[in-house]
């Protein structure tokens, strides 16, 4: 077995060699600007963009024109955001999102608030999902847009988006959604889920990195968004600059597997996911984080409690997972997201993110669980609050000097 | 984060791993950090004659560096004087592990827990606490 174990598919995942081999004849033979209309080089090129268009617009039942590239989902948040309050701010100027959104959203967000937008932050429920009544008080008639994520990065929750977008549509605003995490996972039809605006990437579902698309619903409503950077009116005038071709074959090509393996790879990740979950929560003072019923199947977020989240992935030195421990930064906060939740910090700081993935087996699954229980066990005997909490001492009780 | 070989030799094979028994009168107790800051850190000391550091214990809960930082104060305190003791500053800790300035915190939280188990030991056989010096945050 490979050493070490990548549980880490939700920060990327590897490239399918069918993609690969989809995108090598671009780079080197098929060259061509696929802005070039006038010569051969150019036709092919374009062939292959176009091609490519309709591999991404069927996984996600749209039409090819409503597709627009974009460098990946960040950039794609961030025109679908910024584009969608410059166009529309003479209507409104208030956006509502969730404190549990990326920080390619809400960064974007509070860029805006400097901007002249309103902004407000939903926060969660401690399983993860917003609170449907809670949007829907927040709407005004100055409301253009509701951005809220399809499935959560680091707890896998996936949110009511058809509700949400029912809701959004109501009071005559937008619906967008980062659905990075989402497709390719699971199901996602613009159509049928109502969504106005949708921000995805290649890398995380085995495409390459740096090429993305939004979605942009061109009928009922017809959607508009403000370029955000100008040059040769490419992908519609909406996104300018020469298309990165061989990326986009990628996308399209990672689009068509997903299409076609969505189905038996969820049933097969999730199945491995649970067993990695049951096996490991069953140790004593750990917890699963997040609703384990509207989740994605390939993300299981867990923490240990009395461990601390970064320690215990130096000791799980052959595991690739994530930490929602922030203990490297300078800040030292722990994740917001766990947070948001009603997580305390401790907890906060004791969890791990395993993100499963196309190519996980079951014996690396094993091998997780037993590194991890080696892992923790190791940990808790050399971790003071362990050794207090099985003397029964409240730690709660305890004045801690804060540093 | 990429740590130096030190602190993943400590970290692998920590020194002074346990506990003392923090009601005798010859040992001394520091409990340093907060869990919602995601280090806390203990170290135990204890003195004979001469003020000698005879045994000294950790237990730590925290990143890679603070269990380093820890182990090696354990490793440094033995044999010293009390008042030798004292002298240990954070970044020689710093120094000796190559610690990233991100991780500095982790060093000075174990200066902080030598002096806070000198102290409650001071305080347990009548001597007065020591007014600690700001260490380098």
């Amino acid at each position: 077995m490979k050493q070490p174990i990548y549980l880490d598919n939700n920060a990327t995942t590897p490239l399918d060699p069918r993609v690969l081999e989809a995108m090598l004849p671009y780079f080197t033979e098929k060259f061509g600007n696929a802005a070039s209309r006038n010569h051969a080089f150019g036709w092919v090129a374009e062939e292959g963009v176009d091609y490519a268009r309709e591999q991404v617009a069927k996984l996600i039942g749209c039409t090819e024109k409503e597709i627009i590239f974009t460098s990946g989902a960040t950039e794609a948040d961030n025109l679908g955001i910024k584009g969608v309050f410059e166009m529309y701010k003479e209507k409104g100027n208030h956006i509502i999102t969730a404190v549990t959104e990326h920080k390619a959203v809400l960064d974007t967000c509070k860029h805006l608030e400097k901007n002249g937008a309103r902004v407000t932050y939903l926060g969660v429920k401690e399983d993860g999902l917003v609170d449907l009544a809670e949007l829907e008080a927040a709407m005004t008639p100055e409301t253009i847009l509701v951005s809220i994520m399809y499935g959560n990065n680091e707890i896998g929750v996936i949110q009511p988006v058809k509700e949400i977008a029912a809701i959004a549509h109501k009071f005559g605003a937008l619906f967008m959604t980062d659905a990075t995490q989402a497709v390719g996972k699971i199901p996602v039809d613009v159509i049928a889920d109502g969504i106005d605006l949708m921000a995805f990437t290649a890398h995380k579902m085995y495409g390459p990195k740096g090429v993305g698309a939004l979605y942009v619903r061109r009928k009922n409503p017809r959607v508009k968004v403000t370029s955000q950077m100008d040059g040769g009116g490419h992908e519609r005038g909406m996104r300018s600059g020469t298309l990165n071709v061989p990326g986009i074959v990628g996308l399209g090509k990672a689009c068509e597997l997903c299409r076609l393996e969505m189905a038996s790879e969820s049933i097969r990740l999730s199945g491995l996911r649970d067993k990695l979950e049951s096996t490991l929560s069953q140790m004593e003072e750990s917890y699963v984080n997040g609703n384990t019923q509207h989740r994605l199947p390939h993300v299981a977020n867990i923490s240990f409690k009395y461990v601390e989240g970064e320690g215990l992935m130096m000791a799980m030195s052959d595991l690739a997972v994530s930490s929602g421990s922030a203990c490297t930064s300078a800040s030292l906060e722990p994740s917001y997201v766990l947070k948001s939740l009603g997580l305390s910090d401790d907890l906060a700081h004791s969890s791990i993110r395993y993100g499963l993935g196309r190519f996980t087996t079951e014996e690396e699954i094993d091998q997780a669980i037993a590194v991890t229980q080696k892992a923790v066990n190791h940990l808790r005997e050399l971790s003071p609050l362990w050794e207090m909490f099985k003397e029964g001492i409240d730690l709660s009780k305890i004045e801690w000097a804060e540093h | 984060m990429a740590y130096s070989e030190k602190v993943i030799d400590h970290y692998n094979n920590p020194r002074n791993v346990g506990t003392l028994n923090k009601d005798s009168k010859f040992v001394g107790t520091g409990l340093v950090g907060a869990p919602e800051c995601g280090d806390v850190m203990r170290l135990q000391i204890e003195v004979g004659a001469d003020n000698v550091i005879t045994d000294a214990k950790f237990k730590t809960f925290g990143c890679g560096s603070a269990i380093a930082s820890s182990s090696l104060a354990t490793e440094w305190l033995k044999g010293k004087t009390i008042d030798e003791a004292l002298t240990i500053d954070n970044m020689d800790i710093v120094e000796e592990l190559a610690l990233p300035p991100v991780k500095i915190h982790c060093s000075v939280l174990a200066e902080d827990a030598i002096k806070s188990a000198i102290n409650d030991y001071r305080v347990k056989n009548g001597l007065e606490a020591i007014v600690l010096e700001k260490s380098h945050h």
